[in-house]
């Protein structure tokens, strides 16, 4: 690094003030990478509230037995679009807005590779979004049944035939659905060409932050298993417009067919979901423990194998419909298999923090959160792999128990990790860390408050999607806790809310790289403009910041 | 300004000698593997109904080898190479003539798609409702049909736009996605060909 005959210092541009029209049509208009990106981020946070509140009225209604809050219709509908909106509204949108805030920043590119497909990506995935809640007014079809979907977030057949559903409730499930996931599609398309064909010069593959290796096995998931589920939810349609028989037991079709359709897409999902978690751990603990990851190789290779080997595992949904003992062995076995991936990103992980300078700054505790509470759920995930184990708990609150531990100790804890950490760059402010430690201790005590005792309850018998319960079955107390637990969480969250207010409207100057970090996205301003880098940087490591601190002791000495 | 600011390009390393693939491949290449995916659904669907319709009629009685159709929409797929050479070397009259042979080529092949259906729903009286061979028979061939609507849609737009004298030779790399399209949908129709006029039948 002899001599640097480049400008160190930037002009600055005077910020010009806009009217509210003209940012209007620069947002609605926008195929920056970075407003869509932050576009995705905020509708994903406005759905979580609106599925979070649907979860507390949930929950409040079963608090205690036989309590009459909502009923049976109303209870069905709820967990339907809670369930729906988390996953196809809240988590889809996350990985789309994460992966296009952030790609192109790490690989040094000035946007992604098709800003306009981009474009459309976002507008489709929200017109999916109002369409699956236009059931609430436009679902009761003609024949006058039902408002919002019953049929549960995977819509089993035959539930879902016209015999069974009546209105056009289904029909929005399935066209809101469909069409989100035209926008995830689009997404995933990009965020592939833009990784293999947008990296600046010196970023090879293996010099690739592991955050956008994750994101590019995440965008191959998203196009392998997508189209299944678009192609049961284009046959029900089928099935419903123009009376096909596909999940038709009458005329010889098969209901199992869309269970197996349903989870070739719904496992994999799984994993497309908790992977900006995985990619946010792997950038934050490295920075909070002053150490490169440990075992970089491993963990790409690692991910690239739950990219594969979660196609296999599918069935363990399925253990309950009675499969033969050579495909409950191999789904077992498949579901052992892919936990070992897995367990080797946790390692590592815990490893990179291992005699490091660790500093817990609200970003690294939730990352601790998460790797606590991600344990647990991989447990019981194993656990639920067991086929006869399976059979006792399938459709239990103890299942319930487990997926929440992994989303919600899983990813909203990465997610918020990752919200910590990247604030600062996105909007050149920093949030307020003693706001982010109520924030973090309030939502973790309040979850574990909430989903451990639902193990117990479902150890016990409690059945999920049960709109209340007689007393008497040793059910009441462990719901009485989950119930007390959402109050933290509505807490916590409350915390983050008001930080984030505060923050962008008068927090601290986060200055161009706060954390002293080691990828690109911190080598330009913050917020970044528009054209993200004035020149397009080089790259000799997978660290080039630390090479440009450190020129006595670069990276690329030893790669 | 903290001096992580700039990231100084290195002096060995110069932007001209940085070469990553062309993003318009990758982008198709990977449109085309998720519409391999789609496709594979409804095929695995048709083969697990075969034989499961309750009553008739079954395919053996009324199906008939589309063998022209297939002859005309496979070498649409050689047409459309011989019109991109042509591009290739300037030759704009070839192109245009080859360029036409592919559409009409697929049209064909659509037309007998719809004489086909007509046939099968006035004459045999089979629609997606009758059983599940009509259910995933019209499912099936649909979808393929239409993603060659869809291309011939393309191939029209090209042709209008180069007889109204647009310099279609600065788009060969546009051309060539289209024609990897193409291509695909082509390789498509050789499965479900195979699936629904062999093994179906
Ligand atoms: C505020 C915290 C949350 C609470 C209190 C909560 C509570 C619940 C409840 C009560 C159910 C219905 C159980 C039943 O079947 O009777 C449920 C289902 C579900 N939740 Fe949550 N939830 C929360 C957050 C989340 C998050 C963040 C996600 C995903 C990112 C999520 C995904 C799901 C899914 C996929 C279902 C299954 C829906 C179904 O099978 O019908 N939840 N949750
Ligand atoms: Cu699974």
């Amino acid at each position: 690094m002899a001599s640097i005959d480049y400008p160190l210092e930037r002009p600055e541009a005077a910020p010009r003030e806009f009217s509210f029209s003209e940012s209007l049509y620069k947002w609605v208009a926008t195929v920056d990478h970075k407003r869509l990106g932050l576009m995705y981020m905020v509708s994903a946070l406005v759905f979580l509230v609106i599925a979070g509140i649907m979860a507390s009225v949930m929950r409040l209604q079963l608090a205690v037995p036989n309590n009459h809050l909502v009923g049976p219709a109303t209870f069905n509908r709820l967990f339907t679009m809670h369930g729906t909106t988390m996953v196809f509204l809240v988590g889809m949108p996350i990985v789309a807005g994460m992966a296009n805030y952030l790609v192109p920043l790490m690989i040094g590119a000035r946007d992604m590779a098709f800003p306009r497909l981009n474009a459309f990506g976002f507008w489709i995935f929200l017109f999916g979004g109002v369409l699956l809640y236009y059931s609430y007014l436009g679902g009761s079809g003609l024949s006058g049944a039902g408002s919002a979907p019953d049929v549960g977030w995977f819509a089993y057949a035959p539930l879902t035939e016209k015999a069974f559903s009546h209105g056009a409730s289904t029909d929005f499930w399935a066209l809101g659905v469909l069409v989100s996931g035209f926008g995830s599609i689009a997404s995933a398309i990009n965020v592939i060409a833009t990784c293999v064909s947008l990296r600046c010069p010196g970023m090879t593959l293996a010099r690739m932050p592991v955050f956008v290796w994750v994101m590019l096995v995440d965008a191959w998931l998203v196009l392998v298993v997508l189209p299944p589920l678009s192609a049961a939810q284009i046959m029900l349609l089928l099935d419903r417009f123009l009376g096909a028989h596909f999940f038709d037991t009458q005329f010889g079709g098969s209901a199992v067919l869309w269970q197996h359709m349903f989870w070739i897409f719904g496992h994999p999902e799984v994993y497309i979901l908790i992977f900006p978690a995985f990619g946010t751990l792997s950038e934050v603990i490295p920075i909070f423990a002053r150490k490169p990851i440990f075992g970089r190789p491993a963990m790409v290779g690692a991910v690239v194998a739950i990219g594969f080997i979660s196609l296999g595992v599918w069935a363990h949904h399925m253990f309950a419909i009675g499969m033969t003992s050579w495909s409950n062995t191999f789904f077992a076995a498949a579901s052992m298999l892919v936990g070992v991936p897995t367990g080797i990103k946790i390692f590592n992980w815990t490893a990179t923090m291992y005699g490091g300078k660790i500093r817990f700054a609200v970003s690294m505790m939730f990352c601790c959160g998460f790797l606590l509470q991600f344990l647990v759920a991989g447990l019981t995930g194993i656990m639920l792999a067991i086929a006869p184990f399976d059979w006792q708990l399938h459709d239990s609150y103890f299942v319930v128990a487990h997926f929440h531990f992994t989303l919600i100790g899983g990813l909203v804890f990465g997610v918020f990790a990752g919200i910590y950490y990247w604030f600062p760059k996105v909007t050149g402010k920093m949030l307020s860390e003693t706001l982010g430690k109520w924030h973090f201790w309030l939502f973790c005590i309040g979850f574990n408050l909430t989903f451990i005792p639902l193990h117990f309850a479902g150890m016990l018998g409690m059945p999920r999607r049960i709109y209340t319960y007689a007393a008497g079955r040793g059910w009441e107390s462990w719901n009485t806790i989950a119930t007390i637990g959402v109050f933290f969480q509505i807490a916590g969250i409350a915390c983050f809310a008001w930080n984030v207010i505060q923050s962008v409207r008068s927090g601290k100057a986060a200055g161009d790289d706060p954390w002293d970090a080691w990828t690109l996205e911190w080598a330009t301003t913050s917020p970044p403009p528009e054209y993200n880098f004035e020149k397009l940087p080089v790259v000799r490591s997978s660290r080039p910041l630390w090479d440009l601190k450190h020129p006595q002791d670069p990276d690329w000495k030893y790669d | 300004m903290a001096a992580s600011a700039i990231v100084p390009p290195s002096p060995e390393l110069l932007e001209s000698e940085w070469k990553t693939p062309d993003r318009g491949k990758v982008g198709i290449t990977f449109l085309i593997l998720t519409e391999t995916s789609l496709f594979t659904m409804f095929v695995a669907t048709y083969l697990i109904y075969i034989g499961k319709s309750l009553t008739g009629p079954y395919p053996k009685d009324v199906l008939e080898i589309p063998i022209l159709a297939t002859i005309c929409l496979l070498s649409s797929s050689g047409t459309i190479v011989f019109a991109e050479h042509a591009l290739e070397r300037e030759e704009l009259g070839r192109f245009k003539v080859w360029w036409l042979a592919t559409l009409l080529l697929g049209l064909i092949f659509l037309a007998y798609t719809g004489i086909e259906w007509r046939h099968l729903i006035y004459v045999d009286h089979l629609t997606i409702s009758t059983n599940l061979f009509g259910t995933t028979f019209y499912s099936l061939v649909g979808l393929h049909a239409s993603h060659v609507i869809v291309g011939a849609v393309f191939l029209t737009l090209v042709l209008v736009v180069t007889l109204r004298g647009f310099p279609i030779a600065t788009q060969k790399r546009r051309v060539m996605f289209l024609s990897w399209y193409w291509h695909f949908v082509d390789a498509v129709w050789v499965v479900v060909f195979t699936v629904v006029y062999i093994i179906g039948r």
